[in-house]
C-alpha cells in the first residue's frame, strides 16, 4: 500500500515537474534572449551578451513611442487598482447585508467574468460610437457652432477603455472580497459595535486591518490584470494605445530581439507587484499570528 | 437587539450597521450597468440594424443574419461561417481536453500528495504566478523554441529525427493549442484545486477501507467530488477560446479564422451591425454550451 502511493507521488511530481518547466521555460528563454548581443537574433545561439535591445527599446520601436505607451498604461493600471479596490471592497460589504436585487447583481457579475472579451470590447466600442453620434446631433441641433467643430470622440483611455477594463477586473475583485467575507469571524466587529463604536470606527479600525492583506491582493488583481489586458480594451481604446495593445501590434512586424527586450521588461514589472504584493501578505499574516498567539 | 444578535448569524453584525447596502453596492453597480448590460443591449439592437458606408442606420433587418449564414443551406459544401465555427469548436474542444487533464492532474497532486500546507501554498503561487503577467508576452515566447530555427527543430535535426526543420510546429494550429494550454490550465488548476480541498478526507479513507483500489477511489470518489470545480474550469476554458481572436491571431500567424477574428475585423472595418449580428451569434453558442455543462451549480457556495 505504502509503496504504492509512493510511487504515485514519484509520477505526479515529475508530472507537476514537467509543468513547471512548460510553465516558465518559455519565458525563461526570452528573458535569457533579450540580452543577446547586437547582431543576436529572435533564436539561439546568443551572440554576445549586452543590453543593446533595452536601449533600442528606449529609443522607440518605429514609430512606436514605447516610453509613453509605458506611462499610458501605468497611469490606467493605477486608476484602475484604485477603482477596483474601492468598489469591491465597498460592494462586499452590501452583500454581507440584505441587499435587495443581490443575487441579479452577483450573477450579472458572474456573466462579465466570463462572457467572450471581443463581445464586451465591441459592445463598448459600439456604445461610444453611438454616443459619439448622439453628441454631435445634439451640438448641432443646439447651434453649439464651437462645440460641433472641435469635438470628436468620447472615447479615450479614461473613458471607453476604463470601463471595458473594469467588466474585467472587477468580478475578480468582488470573488475575492466574498472568498473573505465566507471566511470572516465577525466577532471582533460585533464587539466592537458592542462597546459603541460607530459603524465607520468598527470598519477602519477592526473590519480593514483583518481583511487588510486581502485587499492588497484584490489591488494586485486589479493592476496586473490592467497591466496586460488586450481582448476588452482593444475595440474600444480610442487614439492612443496601451503598451499591450502596441506589443500585440509589434508581434507580426518586429523581427530583433527588441520584443523580447519588452518582454522582459513587462514581466519584471508584473513580478515587480506580485513579489510586494505576496511579501506584504505573508508579513501581515506573521504579525497577525504573532499576535494572536501572545495572547 | 443584542441577544439575538450574539446566537444569529454571523452576518449579523454588518448588518445592524453602516450606509445602506444599495448605496454600498450602487457604484460597482453603474459600472456594470453602463459597461456591460448598456453594450450588451446596444449589440442587440444594432445587429438589426443598417449601415452605410459612413454611419449606421437604425432600423429592424435581418440582412445581418441572413448575410453571415449566406451559402450554409448547402449541406457539401460548409460556408465561412459554418467552417470558422468548426474551426472554433474544434479549438475549443482541444484546449479543454488538455487543460482538463493536465489541470486535473495537477490539482490532485497538490491537493493530495503535498502534505505540509505551507508546501501546497508555494507550489499553488508557483502555478499562478504567470497567470499575472502578459499573455502575449507568454505566447511570443514559444517563437525561439518552435521557430525554424529554434531549439526544438535544432533538437531533433541534431537527433537526426527529421532532416529538415519543421514548420509546423509554430504559426500553426499546433502552435495555437500549445499557446492555449500554456496559458488557460490555470483556469481548470484553481476551482479543481479549490474544490479537492474541500472533500473531506475520511472519505477517502473510508473508500480505501471499503476495499477500493487507488484507482477506483479516483474516479468513484475525487472525480464526483470535484465536480464543481470541473464545471467552473471548464466553462471558464470554453467560454475564453470561443470568442478569441489574441491567441489564434499571434500565435496562428494572423492565418488562421476564428469567431473572435471575424468580429475584431468586422469592427476594425466599422461594420457595426454585421460584427454585432456575429456577436450574437456567438453568445448564443456560448450560453448553450454552458447550459449544457451546467444544470445550475451554486458558484456562491463555492467560494
Amino acid at each position: 500500500m505504502h509503496e504504492n502511493r509512493s510511487f504515485g507521488f514519484y509520477a505526479l511530481a515529475a508530472f507537476f515537474g514537467l509543468f513547471l518547466l512548460f510553465l516558465y521555460g518559455p519565458t525563461i528563454t526570452i528573458f535569457v534572449l533579450s540580452f543577446q548581443g547586437p547582431e543576436g537574433g529572435l533564436t539561439f545561439p546568443m551572440r554576445g551578451t549586452s543590453l543593446h535591445w533595452f536601449h533600442k527599446l528606449m529609443e522607440g520601436i518605429g514609430v512606436v513611442d514605447i516610453g509613453s505607451a509605458f506611462v499610458r498604461s501605468l497611469k490606467l493600471g493605477l486608476v484602475v487598482t484604485s477603482l477596483t479596490v474601492a468598489l469591491s471592497v465597498s460592494a462586499s460589504l452590501a452583500f454581507r447585508k440584505a441587499l435587495r436585487g443581490g443575487n441579479v447583481l452577483f450573477y450579472i457579475v458572474v456573466a462579465s467574468l466570463i462572457m467572450p472579451s471581443i463581445i464586451v470590447s465591441l459592445g463598448v466600442g459600439l456604445s461610444f460610437r453611438l454616443l459619439d453620434t448622439a453628441l454631435k446631433a445634439l451640438f448641432v441641433w443646439a447651434g453649439w457652432d464651437g462645440m460641433t467643430d472641435s469635438f470628436t470622440t468620447t472615447m479615450g483611455l479614461y473613458t471607453s477603455a476604463l470601463g471595458a477594463q473594469l467588466t474585467w477586473t472587477l468580478p475578480f475583485g468582488l470573488l475575492v472580497m466574498f472568498a473573505v467575507f465566507n471566511r470572516f469571524n465577525s466577532a471582533y466587529e460585533e464587539a466592537a459595535l458592542d462597546l459603541g463604536a460607530t459603524p465607520w470606527q468598527s470598519f477602519r479600525h477592526v473590519v480593514l486591518p483583518l481583511i487588510a492583506p486581502s485587499v492588497v491582493g484584490v489591488g494586485m488583481f486589479g493592476f496586473t490584470l490592467s497591466w496586460d489586458e488586450i481582448a476588452r480594451s482593444s475595440q474600444a481604446i480610442g487614439d492612443l494605445n496601451t503598451l499591450p495593445l502596441e506589443l500585440q501590434g509589434l508581434t507580426t512586424t518586429v523581427t530583433t530581439p527588441v520584443i523580447y527586450a519588452l518582454g522582459t521588461l513587462t514581466t519584471v514589472i508584473s513580478f515587480i507587484v506580485v513579489g510586494i504584493t505576496i511579501g506584504v501578505m505573508a508579513l501581515s499574516r506573521r504579525r497577525a499570528r504573532g499576535k494572536s498567539s501572545r495572547q | 437587539m443584542s441577544a439575538t444578535t450574539s446566537t444569529a448569524r454571523p452576518v449579523s453584525a454588518a448588518r445592524r450597521t453602516g450606509p445602506a447596502a444599495w448605496l454600498q453596492a450602487a457604484p460597482l453597480g453603474l459600472v456594470f450597468l453602463l459597461f456591460f448590460i448598456v453594450p450588451l443591449v446596444l449589440i442587440l439592437a444594432v445587429s438589426f440594424w443598417d449601415a452605410s458606408e459612413y454611419e449606421l442606420i437604425p432600423a429592424f433587418t435581418p440582412k445581418n443574419y441572413i448575410a453571415i449564414f449566406d451559402g450554409c443551406s448547402n449541406a457539401s459544401d460548409l460556408c465561412v461561417t459554418l467552417k470558422t465555427y468548426y474551426s472554433t469548436l474544434k479549438f475549443c474542444f482541444l484546449a479543454w481536453i488538455f487543460t482538463l487533464v493536465i489541470g486535473f492532474t495537477v490539482a490532485y497532486f497538490l491537493a493530495f500528495h503535498v502534505k505540509t500546507v505551507g508546501m501546497q501554498t508555494v507550489l499553488f503561487l508557483l502555478c499562478t504566478i504567470p497567470f499575472w503577467t502578459s499573455n502575449v508576452i507568454r505566447m511570443i515566447s514559444w517563437v525561439p523554441l518552435l521557430g525554424r530555427n529554434g531549439l526544438i527543430n535544432d533538437m531533433l535535426i541534431g537527433l537526426r529525427l527529421v532532416s529538415q526543420p519543421q514548420e509546423w510546429l509554430l504559426f500553426s494550429s499546433f502552435s495555437v493549442v500549445l499557446a492555449f494550454v500554456h496559458l488557460f490550465t490555470i483556469f481548470m488548476i484553481v476551482p479543481i484545486f479549490n474544490s479537492m480541498m474541500r472533500i473531506d478526507r475520511a472519505l477517502l479513507e473510508a473508500a480505501l477501507d471499503a476495499g477500493a483500489t487507488p484507482w477506483q477511489t479516483l474516479w468513484n470518489v475525487i472525480v464526483p467530488l470535484s465536480r464543481t470545480g470541473i464545471i467552473i474550469g471548464s466553462i471558464f476554458v470554453i467560454t475564453i477560446v470561443m470568442g478569441d481572436f489574441v491567441t489564434i491571431g499571434v500565435m496562428g500567424g494572423q492565418q488562421i479564422a476564428s469567431v473572435g477574428k471575424i468580429i475584431q475585423v468586422q469592427t476594425s472595418y466599422l461594420q457595426f451591425p454585421l460584427a454585432a449580428a456575429n456577436a450574437v451569434i456567438l453568445l448564443a453558442v456560448v450560453l448553450m454550451i454552458i447550459w449544457a455543462l451546467t444544470r445550475m451549480v451554486d458558484i456562491r457556495k463555492e467560494l
